[in-house]
């Protein structure tokens, strides 16, 4: 096992823990950028997809993850962000505007929602934003002249700065741009004072706002940021899948973002990605376990609802950190071996926490 | 005009026991272990197709089949409680929103898997089918009469149960505060178990109740995202708020789907949320949650 000896403070808050931790992620970002080489342009697209889910994977990572605000609505804001790129892009507006068209007018609905967060908590605040995941879902199937009500609405191929992405690897080397990007930003932000006073929002309401965090600010700033993050990935899948309708961003699509920072891993960034991979992986297993069973279960619409259930509950269940916090574990297993003792990660047992005055 | 108007408000508010009862479900729940049972709507589901299927069998007269069905939900609320909500208990909230989620994802996969149940819509048999009963002008369906009936009865009932017996006041103690009632010699784990066993009861009748009115079908659990207005507006902890914010939905939902354009109806329970969370953080009925440093 390596020992780091830090010798300052900003060693704390480097972007990356050493030169070793550096070059792994060097080598992973080569790997992603040769990928349109290796991979076929099916196993591509499906790239271009995790690089999406992982873009939303972060966003509500940094609400629910580093701020501890549940969002059950977010795919609300996907929504937002992909019928605003496509109603911008139909009138000729080119991407370099809309995206970031795409992304104000997401964060505005963001602070709209964060609004009443500021008095509301824990479940209450939960259900609000159901509602207003509801509420932007009717208005989308209601609203014909703009939306195109359930006909839903086409969209071109991305035309960046003049250059067509109609391949599938222009489209994934675009996704993984912005992907690399918002990565970059939210790293920063989070070692910033902003990114602290969130992580200080979740930890305990009450000590942050002892030290002086202004709790409305912040819990409205995280609301705008991760909703202008979603507005960013919802604009990408309008494009990815050149047809958006109102029955993709449903209050089920929220729970399927959700179980990607779950499953993920709540509280890195590296469970945003893990997490984007398992969800676009599993249907694939899905199909592939659907050969092996009885064709009377094998073409039930139920099976998939059945299966992502059961992978929701065991993974709270048996792994509350995620498929990151596995790969802590084992990762730690192999640096001390033989010397891993099975409670070394094992949380406390702590009595109910009260939301009640008592 | 008039007629019509009462009319509205009269289907309004056997719909809105429903949405009523399952809110009840969640507040139950919720009182005595903080969990919120995003499932609550699926064991409704449940309930209604238990008794869909024991109905089925010939030999089985409907009132039986009823208790029967009710019988079997409290048995698997329970069930479910000792299998996955007590190990995350203690946990943060967000593991247990996304456990309960995760329920209620699996049993409406489950339901459609299950041979007999299927995605097909079902109609429950029930010897009070296509009866009406007439007030002078108005005209009420048996089936919505039933529904005003039976919630009456299951309120006065819950009322007696928390009022007057043992077990009634350790619940209402454990909502109070968990570990003080501990220290007094209450087995918290099991009176939890026990609310859930009254939960997953109280849905299943919700469930049969409604059966006649939407049918029985995998997704009639969704009707559980409208009783969740009904319990924040009602304010979450209090039992004769759930009630009462499941008629305030179900009167402007009839009301909204008559006199408002189309596509109102659906979202008028979320915009009345929205607005009673914005006046009233905590609901009409709801206790005080933030602590002012």
């Amino acid at each position: 096992m390596r020992f780091l000896f830090k010798t300052s403070y900003n060693q704390d808050i480097r972007l990356f823990k050493d030169r070793i931790t550096m070059g792994w992620y060097l080598a992973l970002g080569v790997v992603l950028l040769v990928l349109p080489l290796l991979l076929g342009e099916y196993y591509l697209s499906q790239a271009s997809f995790v690089l999406i889910y992982a873009i939303v994977g972060l966003g509500l990572m940094l609400l629910s993850g580093f701020t501890g605000q549940i969002s059950l609505g977010h795919a609300a804001f996907l929504a937002v962000g992909a019928y605003t790129e496509a109603v911008l892009s139909a009138r000729g507006v080119p991407f370099v505007v809309s995206l970031p068209m795409a992304m104000a007018v997401s964060a505005a609905a963001g602070f709209v929602v964060g609004l009443p967060a500021l008095r509301l908590k824990g479940i209450y605040l939960a259900i609000a934003t159901l509602a207003f995941g509801f509420i932007v879902e009717v208005t989308l199937q209601q609203w014909e002249s703009v939306t195109g009500g359930s006909m839903g609405l086409l969209l071109e191929p991305v035309t960046l700065l003049g250059v067509t992405l109609d391949s599938e690897s222009g489209f994934y080397y675009l996704a993984l741009g912005l992907t690399g990007l918002t990565l970059l930003i939210l790293k920063n932000l989070l070692r910033s004072p902003t990114g602290r006073a969130f992580v200080a929002i979740r930890d305990s309401e009450i000590s942050a706002r002892s030290m002086g965090i202004g709790l409305a600010r912040y819990k409205t700033l995280a609301f705008v940021i991760s909703a202008a993050i979603t507005g960013l990935a919802g604009a990408l899948y309008a494009h990815k899948l050149q047809f958006i309708s109102p029955e993709q961003f449903g209050v089920f699509v929220s729970i399927e973002l959700l179980m990607i920072i779950v499953i993920g891993g709540m509280g890195s960034l590296h469970g945003a990605f893990l997490g984007a991979l398992f969800m676009t992986m599993l249907p694939e297993f899905i199909a592939i376990l659907r050969e092996y069973l009885p064709s009377s279960l094998a073409y039930q619409p139920g099976l998939q609802p059945t299966i992502f259930g059961a992978i929701l509950i065991l993974f709270v269940l048996l792994e509350p950190a995620g498929l990151y916090g596995r790969w802590v574990k084992i990762r730690t297993w192999f640096q001390l071996f033989p010397l891993y003792r099975k409670g070394l990660m094992k949380r406390e047992k702590s009595y109910v926490k009260s939301d009640r005055l008592s | 005009m008039l007629n019509e108007f009462l009319q509205l408000i009269l289907s309004g508010i056997a719909i809105g026991c429903v949405y009523g009862l399952v809110a009840l479900g969640f507040v139950l729940i919720y009182k005595a272990t903080e969990v919120v049972n995003f499932a609550q709507g699926e064991l409704m589901m449940f309930g209604a197709f238990i008794a869909l299927t024991m109905g089925g069998l010939q030999f089985m007269p409907f009132w039986l089949s009823v208790v029967l069905a009710v019988l079997a939900m409290a048995l698997i609320g329970g069930a479910v409680e000792r299998a996955v909500i007590r190990p995350v208990l203690g946990q943060p909230i967000f593991s247990i929103v996304m456990i309960t989620i995760g329920l209620g994802f699996f049993a409406r996969g489950l339901a459609s898997l299950i041979p007999g149940w299927g995605t097909l819509t079902h109609r429950l048999p029930t010897p009070y089918a296509d009866q009406t009963v007439a007030f002078g002008e108005l005209v009420l369906s048996a089936g919505h009469l039933m529904i005003i009936l039976v919630t009456i009865v299951l309120c006065v009932l819950l009322f007696a149960f928390f009022r007057y017996t043992r077990m009634g006041v350790a619940m209402q103690a454990i909502s109070q505060n968990q570990l003080a009632a501990h220290y007094m010699g209450i087995p918290v784990a099991r009176v939890n178990t026990l609310i859930w066993c009254i939960s997953a009861a109280v849905a299943a009748i919700a469930g049969i109740l409604l059966a006649p009115i939407t049918f029985v079908h995998a997704n009639m659990g969704l009707i559980g995202l409208k009783a969740f207005p009904a319990a924040v507006i009602g304010g979450f902890g209090s039992i004769p708020g759930a009630i009462v914010g499941g008629l305030i939905i179900g009167i402007v939902e009839a009301l909204s789907g008559r006199y408002l354009p189309d596509g109102i109806k659906d979202v008028s329970a979320y915009v009345v949320l929205l607005a009673v969370l914005i006046i009233r953080p905590n609901g009409l009925f709801g206790e005080k949650l933030t602590k002012k440093v």
